[in-house]
């Protein structure tokens, strides 16, 4: 018989060995980017919030197998949210992006409802059709969100009432990386929980689920909503770091850049979006120079490539990479 | 009399304009060990796909405990306590062994929708999947994912799910089928091994394990009960023979 590998599944090793301590060290390293690379946190910060918001479509498409093109829905509901509160006065940075989470939460669970009953196609088009309508209503409400030009006059008090927002980012950074940090070990306890294995167990095998008694209607809804809150939040991070919020964060081109980023990563991995959405943007600054006009020709045969030869991402490429090593070991 | 248990009354379930199910009245009463066979195609995967809510009836009832579940769903069946094994072996095929098991045994203790503590710290769950993989004999295959393992071992987990959500009714659809006949006794092991208050209601085409599993026999045919008794009477019955048991195919299960 074959040698078998177990397929992704959580960690069996306690909290707090050497393993554990080893897995803080990016996270240190992050912390340390400020020092070896002054002049990035701009970008780096837009990383985070990228890597928080694909972390959050990971939920939905690496756990529990709800495929979405219209994610960008709740990330934009969570920016408009921040940045129209800060115009209006509110620009407690925590306060208005406790408020994106809420708003984003509720919207998830209103199409929730109506879209998971759904499955395959029919769920992907609802999930782009939710998403739309999204777009349209910031499109047309000018006087709220400034319509095509986007929202203009955002800006936020200092962070705990201490930090300012400065020129070079460099709070925004801090900001940031510590809510990824936050979101990260929040959804790495989730996919670790009996709630987790339960995704898992729908997105496997949804008519099974339901034979041993679980309500996966309840469960993919769940999910969905929190989801939703975390999309939210990356979208308020975007707001509250660039002090804009346009169209562009209820798109569909985003909704598509963001799944294309998870899949190019290894989605259902919990790091694919540490992977991929750094390696989706560098591709996209390279690209970009080269022929800035036709880079999304260069995207697409990445992605094609990607997808056809390298199934599971670049983490997936190097699970099997370690696999095929040790097995020669054993040999 | 012991009441039913589990009882339908003028069931019955077309597809298109077939009736697959024609007005079947069954019970199975408490502790009960009853065998369901039939030609293929009599509609016996159809009639348990009726008792667990998995397809609804045209007309007709399920009854549970004298109480009618006709409306409720497969899920909300199952946490009642009617268990099933599918016919086609139904698992979570990427997930591991033991991931398996504890998927029923969270549904069934009610842990399954906890968000944020460590499926490790639920050790008194861990426990009982680890104790079921024991007694299907699948300990040492506890960190394979399902779909490598040979198919007869995937039969004995998809028991082990079953007898996860600890059910009152237990309705096993052809769980001998792939497993090689020398081996079957590992079912028959296993089901002798299930509390006595369980009803257990077996489908098999394996005579040999219907005849020593069953205090009980249904023989189903073209969607109605033919005749119903014990494995003695119904062995001897001409009509089953003519239109089951065939041609003493499968040996002279009175015997037995």
């Amino acid at each position: 018989m074959k040698i078998v590998t177990a397929s992704p599944i959580p960690s069996l090793v306690a909290p707090f060995t050497i393993n554990e301590v080893l897995k803080l060290l990016p996270w240190l390293a992050a912390a340390a980017l400020p020092l070896v690379l002054p002049g990035y946190e701009p970008l780096a910060t837009q990383v985070f919030v990228m890597i928080l918001f694909a972390l959050s479509l990971d939920l939905l498409v690496g756990y529990a197998g709800i495929v979405t093109l219209g994610h960008a829905g709740l990330f934009g509901v969570g920016g408009y949210t921040a940045g129209i509160l800060s115009v209006h006065g509110f620009t407690d940075p925590i306060f208005t992006a406790l408020c994106a989470m809420v708003l984003a939460a509720v919207t998830g669970l209103a199409f929730g409802v109506a879209i998971l009953r759904t499955k395959g196609l029919t769920l992907l088009m609802l999930t782009m059709a939710s998403a739309f309508l999204l777009y349209e209503i910031a499109n047309k409400a000018t006087s709220l969100t400034g319509g095509e030009d986007g929202l203009q006059g955002v800006s936020f008090a200092p962070v705990l009432g201490l930090f300012e927002f400065d020129f070079r980012g460099k709070t925004a950074f801090f900001y940031t990386l510590v809510a990824l940090f936050f979101v990260f070990v929040f959804v790495r306890a989730m996919i670790h929980s009996p709630f987790g294995w339960s995704l898992r167990g729908i997105r496997e095998n949804d008519a099974r689920m339901v034979a041993i008694g679980c309500p996966i209607m309840r469960r993919r809804l769940i999910v969905y909503v929190i989801s939703a809150a975390l999309a939210g939040l990356a979208g308020a991070l975007q707001a509250q770091s660039t002090q804009f919020v346009a169209l562009y964060s209820l798109s569909f081109e985003l909704s598509g850049n963001i799944l294309i980023m998870l899949i190019l990563g290894g989605s259902g991995r919990l790091y694919g979006a540490f992977v991929g959405v750094p390696v989706f943007m560098f591709a996209q600054d390279l690209l970009a120079k080269q022929d800035p006009a036709n880079w999304f020709l260069g995207q697409g045969i990445v992605l094609i490539v990607m997808v056809t030869l390298a199934p599971g991402g670049v983490l997936g490429v190097a699970e099997r990479t370690i696999d095929a090593i040790k097995q020669r070991r054993k040999a | 009399m012991d009441t039913a248990m589990l009882e339908t009354r003028g069931l019955s379930c077309t597809f298109g304009s077939n009736l697959v199910i024609a007005d079947v009245n069954f019970t199975l009463r408490p502790g009960e060990r009853r065998a369901l066979i039939g030609p293929n195609g009599a509609g016996k995967t159809t009639f348990i796909n009726l008792l667990t809510g998995r397809l609804r009836p045209w007309t007709g009832n399920v009854l549970l405990n004298g109480v009618d579940i006709t409306d409720l769903d497969e899920a909300r069946r199952i946490r009642l306590g009617i268990g099933r094994t599918f016919q086609i072996t139904s698992l979570f095929p990427r997930m591991t062994v033991r991931e398996n098991v504890f998927l029923a045994v969270a549904e069934c203790e009610g842990i399954a929708g906890n968000l944020l503590r460590s499926v490790l710290s639920y050790g008194r769950q861990v426990a009982r999947a680890d104790e079921l993989l024991h007694r299907v004999s699948l300990s040492d295959v506890g960190h394979v994912p399902a779909q490598l393992l040979p198919y007869g071992r995937q039969r004995l987990l998809e028991i082990a799910i079953a007898l996860a959500l600890r059910p009152k009714i237990l309705l096993l659809d052809e769980p001998a089928a792939g497993i090689p006949t020398a081996e079957s006794h590992i079912i028959l092991d296993i089901l002798a091994t299930l509390p006595n208050e369980i009803a257990v209601l077996l489908i098999d085409h394996d005579m040999d394990l219907v005849f020593r599993f069953a205090q009980q026999i249904s023989v189903l045919v073209q969607g109605s009960i033919l005749v119903e008794g014990a494995p003695s009477d119904i062995a001897a019955d001409q009509r089953v023979r003519e239109v089951y048991l065939g041609d003493n195919k499968h040996g002279r299960p009175a015997a037995a």
